[in-house]
């Protein structure tokens, strides 16, 4: 089960190694991204795309906000 | 849309995947670094020329506070809570009041206050249209993050119009 985490749970993972991911539509990730994101648009998200992450590291995804 | 891609992950066979919700609008609006085209450098929190901004609490008297103030070569003071967060703004003519007037009684409530995310080009226009020298700048949740003002603002987003065209230009050279 996917977990909530916030902003400050956000930085701890990412200095662990987590791998970050916006699931915005790429023209969005260009204008404004989280430092070291990666982009795989939710509408592109598969096993294919998938395969730019690495299995054994946790992953956090994101988008703009609660929408 | 976090969580359908965050369940998406899952179903791909990823053991440990986090939602970050309330996403970059959040991230961005704690002063955080943000990358891309419209990057953190064209954001009011790369912006903010003044972070020592004199403050006061609620029970403070008016002269203590004007004479803080003065020597901070301020003529405004906001008014925090213990956590940070801005309840009121001092400015000059309550700043002058009565010495034992308390800050709770001379402050305005609620100043009108932006996110270190907004766009500078929006934070300038909104500052020309209401006539402001300094815009209050705070987290999402109103701790007050520091000032910016108006002339810095503008000579900052010339600057940044300046390296758009520049760039624009050397791109579209053959």
């Amino acid at each position: 089960m996917p977990i909530p985490v916030g902003r400050d749970e956000v930085q701890r993972l990412l200095a662990e190694g987590a791998q970050l991911v916006e699931v915005l539509p790429q023209a969005e990730y260009e204008e404004q991204h989280l430092p070291g994101a990666i982009n795989i648009p939710l509408k592109t998200l598969d096993a294919e795309s998938a395969r730019r992450l690495e299995r054994g590291r946790p992953v956090i995804v994101y988008c703009h906000d609660y929408q | 849309m976090s969580p359908r891609a965050a369940w998406r992950l899952e179903s791909i066979g990823f053991s440990e995947v986090h939602d970050y919700i309330a996403g970059k609008a959040d991230w961005g609006s704690f002063g955080l670094p943000l990358e891309g085209t419209r990057g953190s450098e064209t954001r009011v929190g790369a912006y903010l020329h003044r972070r020592d901004v004199p403050a006061c609490r609620l029970d403070e008297s008016l002269r203590e506070v004007r004479t803080r103030a003065r020597a901070a070569g301020s003529d405004t003071c906001f008014v925090l809570n213990p956590e940070g967060v801005v309840l009121g703004r001092l400015g000059r003519a309550a700043l002058a009041g009565e010495d034992d007037v308390s800050v709770e009684q001379a402050m305005s409530p609620g100043p009108s206050t932006v996110r270190p995310s907004l766009e500078l080009h929006r934070a300038v226009e909104r500052m020309r249209t209401q006539n402001l020298t300094t815009l209050p700048v705070t987290t999402s949740d109103g701790r007050l993050l520091g000032l910016l003002e108006r002339d810095a603002a503008e000579r900052a987003l010339r600057e940044l119009n300046c390296n758009r065209a520049r760039t624009l230009s050397e791109g579209s050279q053959p």
